[in-house]
């Protein structure tokens, strides 16, 4: 077990970049980011089993392509964390931005609070690589649009109404997404249904909802005892027919 | 891709430009060297009851002399003098800039509710339009746009703008794609009281381009965001609408949202829709406008560019990444985003 701390004030990406890569190199098991300040592309393409700690906000596209690490952000997040991960964990304590989880292909993503617009866009699976985005918080319109497989749970801890944004799901064609509670009828986009979910499904999804819990010290009784709406899709080929004439 | 940071103090306490510089710069990745600016509130108090004119010179003979010929003929010029700049490695100065404080001669405007701000329009659509080798890029009263093509920090250190304290502030890191980057297309546009700063394109620009120019607004900067300035010049200065309603006809809702509204906000935006339907903006876009008791942040209709809101005390601040709001202020702690196409205002209350 070694731990390297780098204070990240004041340095570009680049190097920051670098020192975390030559830290993993030099065979350290966690590293500590402090005082980071809006620097992009934090563990990007990074391959191994650290864990990194930043105190601070990342800038976007945090472990984007990475595989294996585990990234824990005590802060709030830019644009598009988890962007075409592959492998490993990141969880946010804070809120992240637009497009989070970003044609995520494996690995987790766990947010506490809320998301911005256009969260797991374009997901995607294949055999065993299933990515997983939960929300704690809620998240603004589009969520899961062109979703092409994996799984995104979302809480909605503070919120008890209908989920209200549009866009729902616009143009999925694989996997599914779980709100908890209802969800209005017409923020269903393009090609997404609606129905609740069954106790099988919510099996399905236990594990996930113990996971988050224990990451942000919450008692998982509610989540668990809720009711939720899955989201899926009507077809794998929604768009059928609207560029070709088959 | 661009970056915008804008912050407004509500009580008018005045900040120097060296954190919205480190705030910019910070985002430099947002932009590419091209263009970079700062438009400051409350920076000329010694002549805060006249136009400050800010003009960028090919040369200083011919242009000049018909810059001030003009300016002559519509007012007094009360002061002038060359805008201090300080040498940078990666700015060569093709253009000097140079700045009035003018007083307009109001009985030579009829016909105008604001003879005085109908004046120096005139005098900038004129002089943008016709003399060759001159550029107006900052027109109103105790308000101050500095830029240049440059990088943020670069931009900052050639005005120097740790010697200008403003109320407000709004700053732009710019990153062209549809037309050259040069010191006329650099952001924030100004016109009169109106500053805006823009990330995105603005894909109906030749709509809302024949539109305003129908009203006698010329489009002369070989880019999108000026058509915001006079737009908001339009619809506020000369229509009357708030600063909220004009932005809801520049970035109105859905039909089918106006549908699931209550029937009276429903006309409201409807009518809206109706009559400001070539003033509508379409396209990927953030916006940031201040005037000199406001600063109004807004996203397109379905959010493709990023806009985030922080508020703290008497503060509001507009930015494109967090990390450029927790620059200038460490200990903020609400920080949104909003809505989008939903304005968000920080007024003055002094």
């Amino acid at each position: 077990m070694t731990t390297i701390t780098i204070d990240a004030a004041g340095i570009h990406y680049t190097p920051l970049n670098k020192q975390i890569r030559q830290a993993v190199r030099d065979g350290a098991s966690e590293i500590i980011l402090k005082n980071v300040m809006g620097q992009r592309f934090i563990g990007d393409g990074l391959i191994g089993n650290v864990k990194i700690t930043i105190h601070g906000v990342p800038g976007g596209d945090l472990g984007m392509f990475m595989k294996g690490p585990t990234i824990e952000v005590f802060g709030n997040a830019d644009h598009a964390p988890g962007n075409t991960m592959d492998e490993g964990t990141i969880i946010i304590h804070g809120a992240s931005g637009d497009a989070t989880a970003h044609s995520m292909r494996g690995g987790k993503v766990f947010i506490r609070d809320d998301i911005g617009y256009r969260g797991g866009i374009h997901m995607k699976q294949y055999q065993d690589k299933r990515p997983v985005l939960i929300i704690g918080g809620t998240a603004k319109a589009f969520l899961g649009e062109y979703m092409a497989g994996g799984l995104v749970i979302m809480f909605r801890i503070q919120d008890e109404e209908p989920y209200a944004e549009m866009g729902l799901a616009s143009g999925i064609h694989g996997g599914e997404i779980f709100i908890r509670g209802a969800v209005e009828e017409w923020t269903l986009g393009i090609g997404s249904s609606a129905r609740p979910a069954t106790s099988e499904d919510i099996d399905r999804i236990k594990s996930f909802i113990s996971e988050f819990s224990q990451y942000y010290g919450i008692d998982p009784v509610k989540l668990m005892n809720s009711s939720y709406t899955r989201i899926a899709p009507v077809s794998a080929r929604p768009f059928a027919g609207k560029y070709t004439w088959e | 891709m661009c970056g915008i940071i804008g912050v407004i103090d509500k009580q008018r306490e005045l900040m120097d430009g060296s954190s919205i510089r480190d705030a910019l710069s910070i985002m430099d990745e947002r932009g590419s060297g091209e263009g970079a600016g700062y438009a400051a509130y409350g920076v000329y108090p010694d002549y805060a009851d006249l136009y400050a004119i800010h003009v960028f010179y090919d040369n200083l003979v011919e242009p000049k002399a018909q810059v001030e010929d003009l300016l002559e003929t519509w007012g007094m010029i009360e002061h002038d003098e060359e805008i201090p700049t300080f040498e940078q490695a990666g700015i060569p100065k093709i253009h000097t800039p140079w700045r009035y404080f003018f007083r307009p001669k109001t009985r030579l405007m009829q016909r105008s509710r604001t003879p005085d701000d109908e004046i120096v329009k005139h005098i900038v659509m004129e002089v943008n339009k016709s003399i060759k080798g001159a550029l107006i890029f900052s027109s109103g009263k105790n308000i101050g746009v500095f830029k240049a093509s440059g990088w943020p920090e670069e931009v900052a250190d050639f005005y120097r703008v740790e010697k200008y304290e403003g109320y407000l502030w709004l700053a732009h890191n710019r990153y062209p794609t549809n037309t050259p980057g040069w010191w006329g297309g650099a952001h924030p546009f100004n016109l009169l009281n109106w500053s805006v700063v823009h990330n995105g394109e603005i894909t109906s620009y030749g709509t809302n381009r024949r539109y305003i120019e129908s009203f006698g607004y010329d489009c002369t900067m070989y880019t999108d965001t000026e058509v915001v300035a006079y737009l908001m010049d339009l619809l506020v200065r000369r229509h009357g609408l708030t600063q909220e309603l004009a932005v809801r006809a520049l970035a109105p809702p859905f039909w089918e949202e106006i549908e699931r509204m209550p029937e009276d906000i429903q006309r409201l935006n409807t009518a809206l829709r109706l009559t400001y339907g070539s003033a509508m903006m379409n396209g990927p876009f953030a916006i940031a406008v201040a005037s000199p008791d406001s600063i109004v942040g807004f996203s397109d209709r379905i959010k493709l560019r990023p806009l985030v809101i922080g508020e703290h005390d008497n503060k509001v601040f507009i930015s494109s990444e967090e990390a450029a709001i927790r620059t200038v202020d460490s200990a903020i702690k609400n920080i949104y985003m909003p809505k989008a196409g939903h304005p968000i205002v920080g007024r003055t209350v002094a």
